[in-house]
């Protein structure tokens, strides 16, 4: 069983299933961990993910590929932040300090927010677009699945209306990977090129600390490693069928679950909180 | 939304050097068990997967148990009833309705 | 019934188009009508995808995450009926690639209310009360229009607009209750999106030319003045009930006439935003056209994989 990481861990090294020694980049010495309940940090995680794809996919309206594709991206993205909405409601009620969703999403810092750095990082072309859908909706299919088990009502219901969604946004970024790496020339180096640049931030999801822990043993959790075979088959199938190569790298960028983002995260949250900070105390 | 857009008197073009888009899908959605599919509209898809993917964003405002068909335009052979005059030969065949046909009330429905 | 002799197709055109019924894709039309319709679709759904713009600028910003919902869902609605629209408009022998490329090159319109910026978040109720207020006027209308596929497009639409002025109005409601600052922001807009939503009913219909004919082929129902004083008597109460001042010091009940007179609209800044030359008029096709040309590769690929599996089913 290979080690988890501890919130504390910076440069470990450890083995990632039986595949390879990885080095994993995460938060320097000196950076203190988060203080969060460990429920509410685990739902903030999920509920960040979501909500932070959401932003990036909102950017693509009125610029994607044609008309259809600007409502399915517009789509995805309406479904994410529903997800989110759900999970930072619950988020609030678990913490019980009276923080809705709007309090959450608009007054949490850059060193607050929990997403993984994956979800944070820029739209750039359609191809790098889809690598990243691909690469979250392999991911949140088994997750929303084993979810679903939840001990937590709230949550397994949750999860439960997610996996369906899922599957339709698996199905969308994995047709689109696939027709793209197997399209044109132009196509083809656009989509490795993609897969290339954000490999290095796919293992985080797949990385365990205390709080994963915590949240196992009380039943509401699931293993983080325990979904990595599913995704790995998922996405090497579709990297096959797309003539793509699945890059050979030992470098995981992680921390995003820590508060140690990517340089991406800031300028998100200042576009999308600068209403309420400019504003502070009015209902809208 | 509908707006009125006036003409500036420019000549109206039908000409254009477009390239060869994606072509074009008839879609037909059964919006819930016991009713038939209904065709909605079209739009456009570089295959069948897409305009699937596609015509439930756009047809079926991602309803659950909306059942879907598209079709190529190119695939749909269309009769039209201004034919009819040529393709049917109009008198003599009532018996073909129920109408011609006197049923006593006392066997009820048929 | 013996065999029918022959009818003129013009006259039964026009006896089809009396009779309140619908000219369907396949029937005879006169050349005019197909072009005057063509037009008309094809601009009011560029119109559709334009608009996606100026509201598309405050996704990212929407100041809670429900209006971030909201705003994102009815963007999307409005691609939707983008598609309705020229998918009618494809019944009549264009393709949708064509009227994009007349579009990009300027030969097409879309309505002039979008060549305006969407400068604060009280725009998104600005827009949503006006704009969409305009929209509904003339939409009613529209669903009886003599041609079916831009009728039955047009009920589509209407069903799916139910949710658009509302959420327009609940939004400046909301502004209009709140801070100091937050009523100076609606206000702001009101002044600044009022008579543009009057220009989008179009020139007096003593000015154009083409209102006679249409409306004998029953493309268009009601007259641009008409429909322009519905609407400003329709949004003068809802005004006062907001708080908002419209600014136009002309503005009175007329006993009467039993509407509301109004003041004169600026036909020169009417003219030159149809024209070319209003605020965002270059700005709006740039970001449709970069749209279009920066993703010709990603279409390039669809259709090329499309084929690559054609032929391996074939083979």
């Amino acid at each position: 069983m290979p080690p988890t990481t501890r919130s504390q861990t910076k440069w470990a090294r450890c083995e990632m299933s039986e595949v390879s020694i990885v080095t994993i980049s995460g938060p320097p010495q000196g950076a203190p961990s988060i203080e969060l309940d460990p429920h509410v940090a685990y739902l903030l995680r999920l509920a960040d993910d979501n909500l932070v794809l959401a932003q990036r996919l909102g950017e693509w309206i009125s610029r994607g590929p044609d008309l259809e594709e600007d409502i399915a991206l517009g789509n995805i993205g309406l479904d994410h932040l529903g997800v989110a909405r759900n999970l930072l409601t619950h988020a609030g009620e678990v913490e019980g300090a009276g923080r809705d969703e709007d309090e959450l999403a608009m007054k949490r810092t850059e060193r607050q927010y929990l997403n993984l750095v994956l979800c944070e990082q820029p739209n750039g072309d359609f191809a790098q677009t889809m690598a990243r859908q691909l690469f979250i909706d392999a991911w949140q299919v088994p997750l929303w699945e084993e979810l679903s088990e939840s001990t937590n009502e709230t949550l397994a219901g949750i999860a439960q209306k997610a996996v369906k969604e899922a599957r339709y946004h698996l199905r969308h970024s994995a047709t689109w990977v696939v027709r793209l790496g197997d399209g044109t020339s132009e196509s083809h180096g656009r989509m490795q090129a993609a897969v290339d640049r954000l490999w290095r931030y796919t293992g985080e999801a797949f990385l365990g600390d205390d709080v994963d822990e915590e949240m196992m043993a009380r039943g509401i959790g699931v293993e983080p490693t325990l979904l990595r075979p599913r995704w790995l088959e998922t996405v090497t199938g579709v990297l096959e069928e797309a003539t793509l190569e699945a890059p050979e790298d030992d470098y995981i960028r992680a921390g995003g679950r820590l508060g140690y983002h990517t340089e991406h995260l800031g300028h998100l949250l200042a576009e999308m909180q600068w209403m309420q900070r400019t504003y502070p105390g009015a209902t809208w | 939304m509908t707006y009125d857009v006036p003409d500036t008197g420019e000549e109206f073009l039908t000409e254009s050097d477009a390239a060869e888009g994606y072509p074009l899908w008839e879609v037909f959605v059964r919006q819930r068990r016991g009713l038939s599919h209904v065709h909605s509209g079209s739009l456009h898809a570089p295959d069948a997967e897409t305009a699937l993917q596609a015509a439930r964003d756009v047809y079926t405002r991602r309803q659950e148990g909306a059942s879907i068909w598209v079709v190529p335009s190119t695939s749909i052979s269309a009769f039209e009833p201004e034919a009819a005059l040529d393709f049917y030969e109009a008198s003599g065949k009532e018996y073909r309705h129920a109408t011609y046909y006197q049923i006593p009330d006392e066997v009820g429905q048929m | 019934m013996s065999a029918a002799a022959p009818i003129d197709p013009e006259a039964r055109f026009q006896s089809i188009v009396d009779a309140e019924d619908k000219i369907e894709p396949t029937d005879w039309m006169p050349e005019g009508y197909r072009k005057t319709l063509i037009r008309q679709i094809a601009q009011h759904a560029h119109s559709e995808v334009i608009g996606m713009q100026p509201e598309g600028n405050w996704i990212s910003r929407a100041p809670t995450l429900r209006r971030k919902a909201i705003l994102m869902a009815k963007v999307q609605d409005e691609a939707g009926h983008g598609l309705y629209l020229y998918s009618a408009a494809e019944t009549l022998g264009v393709s949708r690639d064509e009227m994009f490329d007349l579009l990009h090159r300027g030969k097409h319109k879309y309505s002039s209310i979008f060549n305006y910026p969407t400068l604060t978040w009280a725009d998104m109720g600005a827009i949503g009360w006006l704009v969409d207020g305009a929209a509904i006027t003339n939409q009613v209308m529209l669903t009886r229009c003599s041609y079916g596929p831009y009728a039955r497009a047009m009920v589509r639409i209407c069903r799916e607009e139910s949710f658009h002025q509302r959420q327009g109005y609940e939004i400046l409601l909301t502004l209009c209750r709140g801070t100091h600052e937050q009523q100076e922001m609606a206000q702001d807009a009101v002044n600044r999106w009022w008579w543009p939503s009057l220009m989008m009913f179009g020139p007096s219909d003593s000015e154009s030319s083409h209102t006679e004919q249409s409306m004998a082929w029953k493309i268009k129902r009601v007259s641009n003045d008409d429909l322009r004083q519905e609407f400003v008597d329709m949004t003068v109460p809802q005004a006062e009930f907001l708080g908002v001042s419209l600014p136009d010091p002309d503005l009175a009940w007329n006993p009467e006439r039993n509407h509301y007179d109004f003041g004169a609209i600026d036909w020169d800044e009417f003219w030159a935003v149809v024209k070319g030359d209003g605020p965002l008029n270059r700005e709006r096709i740039e970001h449709k056209v970069k749209a279009w040309e920066d993703n010709a590769w990603v279409r390039e690929a669809a259709v090329a994989h499309g084929a690559k599996k054609r032929r391996e089913t074939a083979a």
